[in-house]
């Protein structure tokens, strides 16, 4: 089982570099890793027929609790099989559709990568490989959505897809963290046990928020939705995989395996009722004004993802049956549709409603996936789609409140799906075939099988719905609603109220479709309806967001070092005014101040007069010659208090500080003043309140007790342990020995610095500045 | 005693801070030194003063006696000395070299590192 999940990942990191080899005839041979995979997963439905699970456990960091457990039940089964099934028709398709793009390889990469990803988090029972699995969905979806990374546009895109569901992928790790420290265990199988106590805890609310916001992050649900439509800037393959068939579904996935641990809740179901529901016929609406195919089939997606939601917020076990067939029914025709979309487009280089028509004349065997498609779409008999919608029609009527108004939501929602569904499956198959397609000719076998597979399916489901059903449907219903009693799904119910309801729907989409044509006044319409759009909103929010962010930055980060010293000086001289202002009390210990005597009086006079010398000194070799006095005075102050080693050092360095400042800086411009008068004085007031500050400082630090242990060490044992007399200079030499190599190490390469500096030759262009 | 030097460390902070203030480069090096000699003050301020007990163990002891001069800070500003000594020194010639390929000292004219100001 972890080969079968970490298969994906081993594929996605060999094949970028398969290069030539892939590119050529051998393209299709990727197929095999999502076919085998499906063919496992098929092997493995027995094992659970009977509401059985099977655990494969192996351990990861096992000290966090953090493993790769893969549970295998009804509902990961359901999306395992989603995933590979359609995988290895996206595979094919996209090793024709693909064919002699530069990077296929790459491509492939990215594709296996999700896969892997994707099966990894249906498979997870542990909540943070989920999360991990979660988030690399997300970043896979990031590459493949810019795979055109040469269009601005795609990029774009690829942005929002990222920051949306990455903006989720933060809360849904806030909601495990919750639910990990609530429960005590990471694995949500344990959770179902903890149900009653986390319904009853005080941050359920919170854990239920956070959860739903990353569900409807990544499931596109109103007002988290706009990300999707921009997602289909992604090559065709990319928008029927990820986000149609399976990665979209990922919240759904979420929210239905945390069905059974937070769910059943008003709170819970109410939301998710009103959150889909609204989804759903908003999604819908606006996919009959788009004329894009891509679009139309985006909003299509995101309707059909709302009524996921609304049935499991609707929460019985008749809508939960509902939702795992309609899982299935939009897996098959949702996909069919995209890659029908995507054969045009490759064909006839548009996928605009209007210019599309009479298509069927060049490429039958598509028209024919696109007619079971659309038929599969709008719940006609004898597909599977109509199981679905007779499903989803009788739990809304059952519902225990609000079943009529419910039950207009959807059939109204489905109508303007049905609509979308003619439009993008039938329409351009229709009418007269322009002059401008008379060349146009049915693709490879590889393009155009897979929507006609998918097509069949759903064709066969819908005759004989058991196939799926003691396998797959009734454990998915199972693992989400252990109490469901049986079902059986059946094509014919009898004539009831049900089937009336569909009659209405299809007749109903049937009648928009031949009355109701967008026109210009639709269009100015819409857009007028954008500017309160959720994705108008965060697009200005984040433009404003990054001109602060300019505006910001070019305050603090200007580039003139002098602003940065005095931001960080001001900044420390307000903090510790505060600080000593308020909390130490300021006194001088008298007893503890040692005299002065006169040669020292002197000296110190000397040094005030001469600091203040340099400072205000209009010469530069006043200022220089400053300086020397300056360490020479400190020098003889350290020896005074009983510091030879310094004296001499400070001697030294001083000395050869000014022969190389007065040799180095011989040549110079004038030394003169380049600010303005007024700018020196609050430089000069800001550095003498920090002096004070400092002086204060001192003083106060000065008549705090000191723990002389280090000096203790170092004076007792500089004799008996080291052999030395000078004390300073045992701790340098020896003690802290290493430390004093590195100082020379400095030292070199400072010296290395200054003679490079010197030697330097400029070359011609240095000397043309 | 304690008092003055306090002061003095005061002015030399002062004085180096308001020197890294200004525009001119070699003005910026001074100020660097000054408040290094400042740090080093206060280090050595802080360690306690002593006057003629330097921390050399006398000939005829094997450890120092009870009044001495601290050690262990004047082992870190020797450190600190020639390290800023290194410090200084490049930065000098840095100077004499931008000054070179520039021509000025000003910080203002070279503080990008585009021939034009392109904000």
């Amino acid at each position: 089982m972890l080969l079968a999940v970490m298969s994906g990942f081993i594929l996605a990191s060999i094949v970028p570099f398969s290069g030539k080899l892939l590119r050529g005839r051998w393209s299709f041979m990727t197929t095999a890793l999502p076919g085998a995979l499906f063919v496992y997963f098929l092997t493995l439905i027995p094992s659970i027929a009977n509401n059985q699970v099977r655990l494969f456990s192996y351990q990861w960091v096992p000290s966090m609790g953090i493993n790769f457990d893969f549970l295998v039940d009804g509902l990961s089964l359901l999306f395992a099989l989603m995933i590979t099934g359609i995988g290895t028709l996206v595979f094919l398709f996209t090793s024709a559709y693909m064919k002699g793009d530069a990077y296929l390889g790459r491509f492939y990469g990215y594709l296996s990568l999700f896969m892997g990803a994707m099966l990894g988090m249906v498979l997870s029972d542990n909540i943070f490989t989920l999360f991990v699995f979660w988030e690399l969905t997300s970043i896979s979806s990031f590459f493949l959505i810019g795979f055109n990374n040469e269009s601005k546009a795609s990029r774009k895109s690829a942005l929002v897809a990222l920051a949306i569901t990455g903006l989720g992928g933060f809360f849904l790790l806030a909601a495990f963290a919750l639910l990990g420290n609530i429960t005590g265990t990471y694995s949500i199988r344990e959770m179902i046990g903890s149900a009653d106590i986390l319904k009853a805890h005080p941050s359920y609310l919170l854990v239920m928020v956070c959860l739903f916001i990353a569900a409807f992050s990544k499931s596109a649900q109103y007002p988290l939705h706009f990300w999707l439509p921009g997602a289909m800037k992604a090559p065709t393959p990319v928008s029927t995989y990820l986000h149609s068939a399976t990665m979209v579904k990922a919240g759904i996935y979420l929210l239905a395996r945390f069905t059974p641990v937070l769910g059943n809740v008003p709170a819970w179901n109410h939301t998710l009722t009103i959150v889909g529901g609204f989804t759903m016929l908003y999604a819908a609406f606006h996919s009959i004004f788009k004329k894009d195919l891509k679009e139309i089939l985006a909003y299509s997606t995101i309707s059909a993802l709302g009524m996921l939601v609304f049935l499991l917020g609707l929460g019985t076990s008749e809508a939960l049956l509902a939702m795992v067939v309609y899982i299935v029914v939009h897996a098959l025709y949702k996909a069919s549709l995209f890659l029908i979309t995507g054969i045009i487009d490759h064909e006839t280089g548009t996928r605009d409603i209007n210019k599309l028509s009479g298509l069927r004349k060049v490429m039958m065997p598509v028209s024919i996936a696109g007619l079971l498609a659309m038929i599969s779409n709008s719940g006609i008999p004898p597909t599977f789609g109509f199981v679905g919608k007779d499903l989803i029609y009788a739990s809304t009527l059952e519902s225990e409140i609000l079943a009529l108004s419910l039950t207009t939501i959807a059939v109204v929602t489905n109508m303007l799906l049905l609509y979308a569904g003619i439009l993008t499956g039938v329409k351009p198959f229709t009418g007269v075939l322009p002059e401008s397609f008379k060349e146009v000719h049915l693709p490879d076998w590889r393009m155009w099988l897979p929507p006609l597979v998918l097509g069949i399916a759903g064709l066969i489901l819908g005759l004989f719905p058991v196939f799926i059903e003691g396998g797959i449907v009734m454990p998915a219903l199972h693992s989400m609603y252990p109490m469901a009693p049986p079902f059986h799904l059946m094509l014919w119910h009898g004539f009831n109220l049900i089937l009336g309801l569909s009659a209405v729907t299809i007749l109903g989409g049937l009648l928009l479709y031949f009355l109701f044509k967008p026109g210009l006044r639709h269009q100015t319409w819409m857009a007028k309806l954008y500017g309160s759009s959720p994705e108008h909103i965060a697009l200005l929010f984040s433009r404003k967001f990054r001109v602060f962010a300019a505006v910001w930055t070019r305050l603090f980060q200007n580039g003139y070092l002098r602003i940065y010293v005095l931001m960080i000086i001001s900044f420390l001289t307000v903090l510790l005014a505060y600080k000593s202002f308020t909390q130490v009390a300021f006194y001088i210990n008298p007893a503890k101040i040692s005299p002065l005597t006169s040669t020292e009086l002197v000296v110190m006079f000397i040094l005030i007069a001469t600091v203040l010398y340099a400072v205000y000194t209009p010469s530069r070799l006043a200022a220089i010659a400053a300086m020397g006095v300056i360490g020479y005075c400190i020098c003889l102050i350290y020896v005074f208090y009983s510091a030879p080693d310094l004296a001499m050092t400070q001697f030294a360095i001083d000395t050869l500080t000014v022969i190389l400042f007065v040799l180095v800086l011989y040549r110079l411009p004038k030394y003169i003043n380049y600010s303005s008068w007024l700018i020196r004085v609050r430089d000069g007031l800001i550095s003498l309140i920090f002096g004070t500050l400092i002086s204060i400082l001192a003083l106060e630090v000065l008549y705090e007790p000191t723990n002389k242990e280090t000096t203790r060490f170092f004076t007792d044992n500089a004799y008996t342990l080291a052999k030395g007399k000078n004390v300073v200079n045992v701790i340098l030499v020896d003690f802290r020995g290493m430390d004093t190599i590195v100082e020379i190490t400095v030292l070199t390469i400072a010296a290395m610095g200054v003679f490079a500096l010197l030697k330097l030759q400029l070359n011609k262009y240095d000397q043309e500045l | 005693m304690e008092i003055v030097l306090a002061i003095i460390v005061g002015l030399l902070y002062a004085s180096g801070i308001y020197l890294m203030l200004r525009r001119s480069l070699v003005k910026l090096v001074i100020g660097l030194v000054l408040l290094g000699n400042g740090v080093n003050l206060l280090i050595f301020l802080l360690g306690g003063l002593v006057r003629g007990k330097p921390p050399i163990i006398p000939a005829t002891e094997s450890i120092l006696g009870e009044i001495y001069a601290d050690p262990v800070p004047q082992a870190l500003i020797l450190t600190a000395i020639v390290i800023s000594f290194g410090l200084q020194a490049f930065a000098i010639v840095l100077i004499k070299r931008t000054y070179i390929v520039v021509g000025t000292d000003d910080l203002d004219e070279i503080h990008s590192t585009e021939e034009e100001d392109d904000y």
